[in-house]
């Protein structure tokens, strides 16, 4: 797969380079160049829509559905620029400028909110990254098939429950008569009220979400693992590495295209970070390191009713992951030769 | 499609018959890593363990914090008393119409586009493409999709929870990348025979798809019965509230009270409610826990078919 990965993106960036204007292949093959293309589409698309209007109609739905559930919305971020009356026009009744704009950016709030999704998202991305690797690693040694199966069946298993679910045990556990308390008491220690203190937030937080998708993460790296040549271990072993150097040296770099597509798309998600997770877990108690930008923008937007204002901030928030993701992508092209597109 | 060659791989690139000098550090890193796994397992088995004892323990030991592996004062009351409610029945029926609902409405949309998409030849399939991805960078966000929703009048309806969801952008590419691979000879035959798309769809594509089917249908199917969002924000109405939102409520609602140190009746209610919990959460999980080990695997070539570029 890793193979395919490295290979397949050039042809891939030549495919999608021409939107739209790939011409039927046996035309275009036919007749190379600036005027043929042209010509091609003025035969192609009454020769096309008569051939294929049946797949144009077999998409037609599920495009309209883009661009109704998808893409309207995306319009829809005109109102961070109007005053939105619940109510009133949907695309909101005047503008107003940047006024929202500057309204959260002089928000200490906002920026209080803003440093929290940074440091979870942070946080977040240095340990759910690399820790499924790791796993994947260690599951890579071990011999035994059944063995092996079962420790990744078990590890798999949290990705499938709900937020709800997960949430609800991590209370339980971490509540006063929980499994960690007691832990905690038989040791000596004093019980602590894990979710009531906004110094732990962080911790529940990962470590929760370590253990939700560590299992699930090491399944692309287990098959990137498969792919990598034999013969190199071979040959590292005659050249005197042992185990660990060969990890390093052959191991490794054989999994990295699939380490760093993995990479970017997690960058891209940085500042979303568990929305739905944050707002189960967190209490009054816990704002302080808890309270994350989507969040806030949930409770300034639906509970408090101030559209506009709450829109404005999720635009910024969209466009800020956008632009990560874009940067990521470019410059690990650029750097290490491997991309998503 | 790969767990064999996953396995397979240690014996070949790490090699059995390594030098001596490898032997014995490997053979304590061997054990070493064993024994990690089988904690590191234990760990990850222990919260569903632990509210499966809580589920079938009294109510007074769960209190005192008793229970953590084997029920303490077994008896199977709580889940009579939460099959008996009307509220946990009425949402775990909706779970089920939503999921299935859902997933239909889903499967038929990914499906048709994603067979669209796979066929190289088609005009302005890359501009389908990029409409499709796009949305995966970059959403409208919370609240016009909130607006959105409400200006369909689709709130307080089934629709709010089972519509916007129905592509995934993700799947939809799992599914292109699936139909690309299969044979072209086979299209070619069946159009020389004088079947349209519309034929070698239903009769070519969707024969032979039955593992990417099956894939996607649990994919959709998992993601809806888990969802409580969509839920939390377009529904008012309890009678149309999914289990997982009924379960969010009662956490919801445990740990309010117990913040608010609840009144004389309050305690031994919120040590019901702690059993009841449980109950709920482990009658969540078990549609989930009995297909699991079955379609597993399913999961694990999907998102493997997924990684190959889409």
């Amino acid at each position: 797969m890793s193979a395919a990965h490295a290979t397949g993106d050039a042809p891939a960036t030549t495919v999608q380079a021409p939107p739209g204007g790939t011409a039927p292949p046996k035309v275009a093959g036919e007749e190379p160049g600036g005027t043929g293309r042209l010509k091609a589409r003025k035969i192609g698309w009454g020769h096309t829509m008569r051939r294929d209007w049946v797949l144009y109609a077999m998409a037609l739905v599920p495009v309209l559905f883009l661009l109704l559930f998808r893409y309207v919305p995306m319009f829809g971020n005109i109102i961070a620029f109007r005053r939105f009356r619940p109510g009133g026009s949907i695309i909101g009744d005047e503008w107003v400028g940047m006024r929202y704009v500057e309204l959260f950016l002089n928000d200490p709030n906002f920026w209080n909110v803003f440093t929290n999704t940074v440091i979870l998202g942070g946080l977040t991305l240095l340990f759910c990254f690399p820790l499924p690797i790791v796993l994947a690693l260690l599951l890579n040694e071990v011999r035994k098939t059944t063995f092996k199966r079962v420790i990744q069946s078990i590890s798999y298993l949290p990705h499938f429950l709900s937020v709800v679910i997960v949430v609800g045990m991590v209370m339980q556990l971490l509540s006063l008569q929980g499994t960690v308390n007691q832990l905690i008491e038989a040791t000596g220690g004093e019980a602590i009220p894990f979710l009531q203190r906004a110094e732990w937030f962080r911790t529940v937080y990962v470590g929760s979400e370590i253990w939700q998708t560590v299992g699930w993460g090491t399944i692309l790296y287990l098959a990137a693992l498969t792919t990598v040549d034999a013969s190199l271990y071979e040959a590292a072993r005659i050249d005197g590495a042992g185990r660990l150097r060969q990890t390093w040296h052959v191991t490794l770099p054989g999994i990295r295209p699939t380490m760093i597509t993995l990479l970017i798309l997690n960058i891209g998600l940085f500042l979303n970070v568990g929305f739905e997770k944050v707002l189960l877990l967190y209490n009054p108690l816990t704002y302080a390191t808890g309270d994350v930008v989507s969040t806030y923008l949930y409770r300034v937007g639906l509970v408090s009713n101030n559209f506009s204002y709450a829109t404005a901030i999720g635009l910024f928030q969209a466009i800020i992951g956008l632009v990560m993701i874009l940067s990521a992508n470019f410059l690990s092209r650029r750097v290490v030769g491997a991309s998503l597109w | 499609m790969t767990q064999s060659a996953l396995t397979a791989t240690p014996e070949v690139g790490a090699g059995k018959s390594v030098g001596p000098r490898d032997s014995r550090g490997y053979k304590a890193f061997t054990w070493f890593n064993g024994t990690f796994l089988v904690l590191l397992s234990g760990l990850m088995l222990y919260p569903f363990v632990t509210v499966l004892a809580q589920s079938f323990s009294s109510a007074g030991a769960v209190k005192a914090g008793m229970v953590n592996v084997v029920p303490i004062g077994f008896n199977i009351d709580t889940y009579k008393v939460v099959i008996a409610n009307d509220l946990f029945w009425s949402s775990y029926r909706n779970t089920i119409v939503y999921t299935l609902v859902g997933t239909t409405i889903a499967m038929v949309l990914t499906t048709l586009l994603a067979y669209v998409l796979a066929r190289r030849h088609l005009r302005g399939r890359n501009v389908l493409i990029g409409i499709a991805v796009f949305t995966m960078f970059f959403n409208g966000g919370l609240i016009p999709n909130y607006v959105l929703i409400q200006t369909l009048g689709l709130k307080n309806t089934m629709w709010a929870v089972v519509l916007p969801g129905a592509i995934s952008v993700f799947n939809l590419l799992v599914m292109k990348s699936f139909f690309e691979n299969m044979p072209m000879e086979l299209e070619e035959a069946a159009q020389i025979d004088g079947l349209g798309w519309w034929g070698i769809f239903r009769r070519i594509v969707l024969p032979l798809s039955k593992a990417v089917l099956a894939t996607m249908i649990l994919f959709y199917a998992v993601a809806i019965w888990n969802d409580w969002f969509a839920a939390f924000l377009y529904l008012d109405k309890q009678e149309l509230f999914p289990v997982t939102l009924y379960l969010r409520n009662m956490i919801a609602g445990a740990s309010s009270t117990a913040s608010q140190g609840a009144a004389a009746a309050g305690s031994t209610k919120e040590a019901i409610s702690a059993n009841i919990q449980a109950v709920t959460m482990i009658l969540t999980i078990i549609p989930i826990l009995c297909i699991y080990p079955f379609v597993q695997r399913y999961f694990v070539s999907g998102i493997m078919l997924g990684s190959v570029k889409g």
